[in-house]
Order: structure tokens, then C-alpha cells, then sequence
């Protein structure tokens, strides 16, 4: 890779550029954009598991007030067929599972759209359903991909390895479903003009927003204008185009008005996506020097009838440690439930959390504190691959992890330290996540009065983009900050992937560095330089390219209560070049937070009398608030990688999560010496471990 | 379909919101966050569940910070509101807690942020006028202001979710204007 930045404004903790307009309420979101004559639609959710709609009676909803129309299977615009299954909504009668969208009411409020929807009857003919994940589930198969990868990987003879080493362990984690919840809900605002369509959209990406809706609508896309200036979080959710896009254009075609649909947060996690629940078993064995000598990661996991998505969680473990022999594979089963989908660092996090505690319980077994364990386990290359890593700097992580949080002379034996009703415990996990990067388009102008616009159709999630992108501009423009400008946000910008897989600021940044480089070196290209990664970006690397971390926690548990305080939380993380201090320490902090989250506080259930979540809304479903969060300490070692991208830059918005829920849960075993091998570790399991162990 | 309106579902009331007097005919049904919303076009309090369980609603109501999604409109006549858009008053300046949250980095994408400024505006009004919360130590003389360390702060802003986990700095930033 050739060409590297040079100026001051990459690494500099810059300002958010959009922050003046975030803290004074003037950044608009999807819903917020009131076109005259703007109309609202609310989905009728399916009311059983499995079935057809037989009837949907709509007459006393259309008789309410300010009621513009009730779209049904029977009269919604027909679609091309989608590659997504998810957005197949009123095509047909069939109901996949709970909360699929059965009608939409569209009136000229969202009071009455809300009444409408209320107003709708639907009859159904209702088929038997299974919403319940089992290990031996006659219907479970091994998917051919997961997460991009082969479903299973497997060398040497795991099984016979394992069965022969001197240490063992044999242990099964489960991870229930877990709901992204950004807190701007998904919402589009549609609007029709002849055969023109915009869309103002809560998104990752709206290039392919556009590409998508286009197909659907057999639209050309320069037909179809997607706007995304503020997002309100994704975590994966926004990624692709969620069924609020069809339906408000849908509406919008079907009424002739501007439409403004925002999914109530009971419906999200339904209609959006989920982290699939898993159920982890982790074989490792080992000499009693602490090498293995056998790895065995199987995974097993559900999906929907609409359309496979397997939670790839046994993937880390060809990616972490040295063993001669691993198998590493998915088993999925089609179920009756909401389709699952990307929830941030998607795999990773769940695999991680089942592997990083493995690997603790085995540093116990052997008698070996878990970081020194981890260190001698380092592989050379990529264990499955063979490639070697572009740069891979764990150990690190752990060694100054290790140093700043005091780890030195740590006590390993569990259940000792107590504070009155209090036992004390600290865990330590390592993290890891790929870098990727997509092609993209940029371009660069150079203004009459000195100073420059950079534009691509990124789209700033709250990741900072509009701020990083402009760091990455000036450095390669060699000019000042303050001189350049950033667009993101708008399909009429050069078409950019979208900010997934913490590929967003490699990707963009690549094209817009590529932009700016030439822009400088040939003004006379100018005013305005284009630049396309495609042959670059998504070239074969000869390369393993992973972002590496190490988290430590401390945690108080309650033996009266059975709550768990965390005391500390420190992340130090190897992502390459941080291109923005401020907004990276954020984004690390944020994603450690939605870890610790998952480790305590998260969880959803399959009802499988109903086939949905019971704790669809924010007062059931407990994500972290202020009083769950201690003082948090994140922070990166210099890492230098020159076989990325121009910038040196891995993503950095999930590495953040992946470790942070077994460091967590490898504290509560140190602090009470019982292994909880469920998340999340709330106060009834938690006491449940404790009056057990008490009677033994 | 039939009109918009029906008679007997809708009545008129008169509030102030950041200081300027609106009378409108209000849908009985109509939340202040849509009020503000759909009415006035005062987006910048945000809808994040419509169901008083996350805070990104929250405006100071005749001075007391209160989630707008769980209040009737048509019960407010009268009613002295101040949203985000207002928290800086009439002038250029934003107000000094929204120029901490810009120092501190106080938010990622945003959403929660006006539910969070508008919370903590209130929640410092709170603390001085020696309101106590769930940790506030019980021996405590009453009626005092109380003295807004980090678990205090914590506790107090409980009722404010921040799903990109900006929680630390937005304690750092109310820190900042204490
Ligand atoms: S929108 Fe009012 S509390 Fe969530
Ligand atoms: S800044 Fe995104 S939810 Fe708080």
C-alpha cells in the first residue's frame, strides 16, 4: 500500500461538526421532516405465529376520523421480488411469524393512524408453530455460510485431541436474544413526485437504500433520493433497509402524500432484527503448561422461516489462539420466530463471550492466571487461514491492560474477598474483530476561495464521519481543518457502502484520501477530483486483518441482593491508526457499555406460546442506564499497519463490546467462585448460584 | 374516510413554549411531544418510545423536567414550556450545559441528547432545592441543597437512556456546570 497521511488533523480530538446542531435540537431525523400535507402511517402487526390472513375487515377504520387509507395484502403496491424476505411486506397472506405486518393504516395524524390501525380486523387461519430453539431440533442444519464464512472449519483431529489431553474443559454458555434499540426508533418519511422517490430514512446506508427501494419499485435509481442526514444509532439495525422504507412508500404511493412512518419501539424488535440466541459449547484441552492441544467451538443458533441469518459466534475461534487441532461450526434451526439479524459486532460478541470465558475456566483448571494463559497461546498466522496478521497486537493490550489496572499480584483464588455482604472479583477477556473495508466513491473540490468540499454518501450514525472524514481530507489536502467541508448523507453524493462491520471510516476514508491526494498533487484535475476503491479496497489481502483488545473489569456482588456493581471497566485496544481521539474514545466506551449491558441487564425471551419477545419495550427490556455505569477507562496502544488503507485505520465501533461480557461474567466467578454460564448475570441467578452453593 | 375533525374530541388551550404564546385546537388524544412535534415543529424533543420509559422526550414544564410523551396536551392550558430549542434563551449562546456536552463529547448520534439536556436542567434545579433521591444519605438535613457527586448525578439521570453509551461524559459534563 503506498501513501500515507502526513498533516496534524488525523489523531487530533476534533469536535464533532454536527454537535452545535445535536445539543440545540436543530439536526432533523427521519420522522422530522414535515412536507406539506405530510400524512402518518402505523402497521397492523399479525396477531398469530404462523398462518394466513383470511380476512381483514377494514370498515371501521376507515370510518374513523382523518383516515386516508388501509393498505392491505389484497391492494398494496405488488413489489419485485426482494432478495431480503423481510421486505416482502403485504405481498401475500402468509404470516411467518408474530408482529409480521398485517395491514397499514395511514390517516392524517398519527393519533388517528394509531386508531386506525387499532380498528383494523384481521381473521386468520392459524397453523401450528415452533418458536423454541433446541440443541437436537430435528429441523437444525449446518448452513453452508456464516457471516461470510464457511460454516464449519476444522484441521487436525479435535475430537480425539480433546479426548486425549491431560486438562479439560467441557462447558455450554447461552445468550438469549438481544435487541439492537437505538434509541431513534426506524422511521421513514416517503414522498412521491410522478414517478420520483424520495426518502428521508433512518439508515447505515443510503446507496443501498436506494438500490434496494429502486429494485423493489422497478424504479432506475437516479429515480429514487434517499436523505439521511442524522441517524439516531443503529448498532447494525439500519444496515440494510428495514420494512418502515417499503411501507412509508408503499403508503405514499397508495394515498398521494407524503408519508411518515416510525415503528412504535414495542414492534422493533420484531420487525428489525435481533441478536440471535445462542447456545455455545466450548471444548478445550490443554498441556499443563496452559498450550492446547484441542479447540472445539460449536455454535448453535435459530433463524426465521423468511430467510437465513446465522449468528456466526464460533468464527473468533479462528482467529485467537495457537491449537493443532480446532473445529469451529454453526447449527442452525428454522423456527417460527422474527427474522434475526446484525446487532453490533455481530458473532464476535456472542463467540466471545463463550470462548473468553472457556478459556478462564480452563486458566482455573490449570492453575494459571488467564492473561499469562492467553500469552502462551499466541499463534504465529491465522490459525485457519495460515495468513499472518497485518498486525495483531493482543498482547499488548493484555500486557498494558494488566499494568494499568493493577492486575500484578491479583489473588486468583475465587469466593475470598469479601466487603461485608459484598464479594469482590476481577476477570480479564480479550477481544478481537476483523477490519474491513468496501469500495467507495468520493470526490474532492477545491473553491475558488481556498478552501475545499469533500463529499460521499456516508452516513454519520454518530460515529463522528462527517468529522473523521474531513481529518482524513485536510491531512491529505495538506491544508488546515477549518478549510475543508464535509457532505454525507444525501444519494445525490458519490454512492458510498454503508457504516457497517466498523467498515464505514475505512471504506469512505480510503476514497476520500484517494480524492483529496490527487486533488493536491493535480489541481489542474480540478476543480472537482472523483475517486473509486473498487479493485482496491475489495482486493484479495494477503493478510489477516483484525482489530485486537484486552478488557478487565472489577466487579461487587451482592450475596443478600444478588446484584452486581461494577467498579471498573478498562478496554485497551490495537485498531490502528485512531483517527480521532474524542470521538474514538467515545465510540469504545459506548460499545463497552452496550457489553456490560449484555452481560447484566439485557435480556429477551422467545415466548414459545406466542412465538415473539415478551420484553419488547424499554421498561421490560433493561439496557444500561446511568446508575448501571461506572468510571470507564478505554484506551489504544499505537498500533502501525500499513496493509489496510491509506489512513491505517481498523474500525472501532464494536471491537468495544466483544470482550467486555465474559471479562465481566470471569469477575463474578472470581468474586463468588460459582461459574454462571447463562447471560445475563441478573440478581435471580445470581442468588439462585449463591443459595446452591450454600447447601453443598 | 371522513373529516379530520370531529366535534367533542378536540379543545383549545393556550401555552407558552420558550416563551412564546401558542393557542392551538388540540386532538384530546395529542401528547405534549407531538404537540410539539407535529404542531409547533419543534422536533428537537425526541420520540424514542412514546411510553415514559426513555427520556428522550423530556422538556421542563412550568419548570419541572417531565417526559412530554406522558402528558395530554389539552391538560397544559396555561402551561410555561421550555424544550431544548429554548434552553439557550433568546440569545446565540447556547446554555453552558450545552456547550459541556460539546466540550465533553457528551453524545454519539444525538437522539437522546435533548431528553438529556432537558433532564439535566431540571434535575440541578432539583438538587438545589434539596430534593433527595435514592441515594442521597437519609441523615441528610432536609430542605438543604444537596451536594451532586458522581452517584447522585448517576441516580438522578436514571431516567434518561442512552443506547450509544454516552453516559460517562454526559456525567462529566453536568460536572462541568455545577
Ligand atoms: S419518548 Fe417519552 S419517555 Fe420515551
Ligand atoms: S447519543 Fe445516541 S442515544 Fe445517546
Amino acid at each position: 500500500m503506498t501513501g500515507t497521511t502526513t498533516g496534524t488533523a488525523l489523531g487530533a480530538p476534533a469536535e464533532r461538526r454536527e454537535g452545535r446542531q445535536k445539543v440545540t435540537g436543530a439536526a432533523r431525523y427521519a420522522a422530522e421532516y414535515a412536507l406539506p400535507g405530510r400524512t402518518h402511517a402505523w402497521p397492523v402487526p399479525a396477531a398469530v405465529a404462523r398462518g394466513r390472513i383470511t380476512a381483514v375487515d377494514t370498515s371501521a377504520a376507515l370510518a374513523l376520523p382523518g383516515v386516508l387509507a388501509v393498505l392491505t395484502h389484497t391492494d398494496a403496491p405488488r413489489l419485485a421480488e426482494p432478495e431480503d424476505g423481510t421486505l416482502a411486506v403485504l405481498q401475500g397472506p402468509a404470516v411467518p411469524h408474530r408482529g409480521w405486518c398485517a395491514a397499514l393504516a395511514v390517516a392524517e395524524t398519527p393519533e388517528q393512524a394509531r386508531a386506525a390501525a387499532r380498528a383494523v380486523r384481521v381473521t386468520y387461519d392459524t397453523a401450528p408453530h415452533d418458536a423454541e430453539l433446541t440443541e437436537d431440533h430435528p429441523a437444525g442444519y449446518e448452513p453452508e455460510q456464516a457471516g461470510g464464512q464457511p460454516g464449519r472449519a476444522e484441521y487436525g483431529d479435535p475430537v480425539a485431541a480433546f479426548a486425549g489431553a491431560e486438562v479439560r474443559v467441557d462447558v455450554t454458555y447461552r445468550i438469549p436474544p438481544l435487541h439492537n434499540h437505538a434509541m431513534e426508533p426506524h422511521a421513514t418519511t416517503a414522498q412521491w413526485d410522478g414517478d420520483r422517490l424520495t426518502l428521508y430514512t433512518s439508515t447505515q446506508g443510503g446507496t443501498t437504500v436506494r438500490s434496494v427501494l429502486a429494485r423493489l419499485f422497478r424504479l432506475p435509481e437516479e429515480d429514487v433520493t434517499v436523505v439521511a442526514e442524522h441517524v439516531g444509532g443503529g448498532f447494525g439495525s439500519k444496515g440494510t433497509p428495514r420494512s418502515d422504507v417499503v411501507l412509508a412508500a408503499m403508503a405514499a404511493r397508495h394515498t398521494g402524500r407524503p408519508v411518515t412512518l416510525a415503528h412504535p419501539r414495542r414492534s422493533l424488535p420484531t420487525v428489525v432484527g435481533h441478536r440471535a440466541p445462542t447456545v455455545q459449547r466450548l471444548r478445550l484441552g490443554a498441556h499443563p503448561d496452559g498450550r492446547l492441544t484441542a479447540l472445539l467451538h460449536e455454535v448453535t443458533t435459530h433463524t426465521s422461516r423468511v430467510k437465513e441469518y446465522v449468528e456466526h459466534a464460533a468464527g473468533v475461534s479462528r482467529v485467537m489462539y495457537a491449537t493443532p487441532n480446532l473445529l469451529s461450526s454453526h447449527h442452525v434451526v428454522p423456527l417460527d420466530v422474527p427474522t434475526p439479524s446484525w446487532m453490533r459486532a455481530p458473532g464476535h460478541a456472542s463467540g466471545m463471550y463463550a470462548l473468553e470465558s472457556a478459556v478462564d475456566e480452563l486458566a482455573h483448571a490449570l492453575g494459571m492466571d488467564p492473561v499469562e494463559l492467553r500469552l502462551r497461546n499466541e499463534p504465529e498466522r491465522e490459525p485457519v487461514s495460515g495468513r499472518p496478521f497485518s498486525s495483531r497486537h493482543v498482547v499488548e493490550c493484555l500486557r498494558e491492560g494488566a499494568r494499568r489496572f493493577g492486575w500484578a499480584g491479583r489473588d486468583p483464588s475465587p469466593g475470598v474477598r469479601r466487603e461485608g455482604p459484598l464479594l469482590i472479583g476481577t476477570g480479564v477477556a480479550a477481544a478481537t474483530y476483523p477490519a474491513m473495508v468496501s469500495p467507495s466513491t468520493a470526490s474532492a473540490e477545491a473553491r475558488p476561495d481556498g478552501t475545499f468540499v469533500v463529499r460521499v454518501n456516508a452516513a454519520d450514525i454518530g460515529t463522528g464521519a462527517r468529522t473523521v472524514l474531513a481529518q482524513i481530507a485536510a491531512d491529505a489536502l495538506g491544508v488546515p481543518l477549518d478549510r475543508v467541508r464535509t457532505e454525507v448523507g444525501h444519494t445525490d453524493l458519490p454512492p458510498a457502502p454503508m457504516a457497517a462491520d466498523s467498515s464505514g471510516t475505512a471504506s469512505w476514508g480510503w476514497a476520500v484520501h484517494e480524492a483529496c491526494t490527487r486533488l493536491a498533487a493535480h489541481p489542474e484535475e480540478g476543480p472537482t477530483v472523483r475517486a473509486d476503491t473498487t479493485g482496491k479496497a475489495d482486493a484479495d489481502s494477503p493478510y489477516a486483518r483484525h482489530a485486537f483488545g484486552a478488557h478487565f473489569a472489577e466487579a461487587a456482588v451482592d450475596t443478600v441482593t444478588g446484584e452486581i456493581r461494577v467498579r471498573r471497566l478498562l478496554g485497551i485496544f490495537a485498531a490502528g491508526r485512531i483517527l480521532n481521539a474524542r470521538t474514538a474514545h467515545s465510540q469504545f466506551t459506548g460499545a463497552m457499555i452496550m457489553g456490560l449491558g449484555m452481560a447484566l441487564t439485557e435480556s429477551s425471551t422467545l415466548d414459545p406460546a406466542f412465538g415473539d419477545f415478551p420484553e419488547a419495550d424499554l421498561a421490560s427490556y433493561h439496557v444500561p442506564v446511568h446508575a448501571d455505569i461506572p468510571d470507564i477507562e478505554a484506551d489504544w496502544i499505537d498500533e502501525h499497519d500499513t496493509h489496510l488503507n491509506p489512513m491505517g485505520s481498523k474500525g472501532i465501533g464494536e471491537i468495544g463490546i466483544v470482550g467486555t461480557a465474559a471479562a465481566l461474567g470471569n469477575a463474578v466467578h472470581h468474586a463468588t467462585g460459582i461459574r454462571f454460564r447463562e447471560l445475563p448475570l441478573t440478581p435471580d441467578r445470581i442468588l439462585a448460584g449463591l443459595l446452591s452453593e450454600r447447601r453443598r | 374516510m371522513t373529516s379530520a375533525h370531529e366535534p367533542g374530541q378536540h379543545s383549545e388551550v393556550t401555552l407558552r413554549v420558550n416563551g412564546k404564546p401558542h393557542t392551538l385546537l388540540v386532538d384530546h388524544r395529542r401528547v405534549l411531544l407531538d404537540l410539539l412535534r407535529e404542531d409547533l415543529d419543534l422536533t428537537g424533543s425526541k420520540k424514542g418510545c412514546d411510553h415514559g420509559q426513555c427520556g428522550a422526550c423530556t422538556v421542563l414544564v412550568d419548570g419541572r423536567r417531565l417526559n412530554s410523551c406522558l402528558l395530554l396536551a389539552v391538560t397544559l392550558d396555561g402551561s410555561e414550556i421550555t424544550t431544548v430549542e429554548g434552553l439557550g434563551g433568546d440569545g446565540e449562546e447556547p446554555h453552558p450545559l450545552q456547550r459541556a456536552f460539546l466540550d465533553r463529547d457528551a453524545f454519539q448520534c444525538g437522539y437522546c441528547t435533548p431528553g438529556q439536556l432537558c433532564s439535566a436542567v431540571g434535575m440541578l434545579a432539583e438538587a438545589a432545592a434539596g430534593h433527595p433521591s435514592h441515594v442521597t444519605d437519609p441523615a441528610a438535613p432536609s430542605g438543604r441543597p444537596v451536594a451532586l457527586d458522581r452517584p447522585e448525578i448517576r441516580e438522578r439521570m436514571s431516567g434518561n437512556l442512552c443506547r450509544c453509551g454516552a453516559y460517562p461524559r454526559i456525567v462529566e459534563a453536568i460536572e462541568d456546570v455545577i
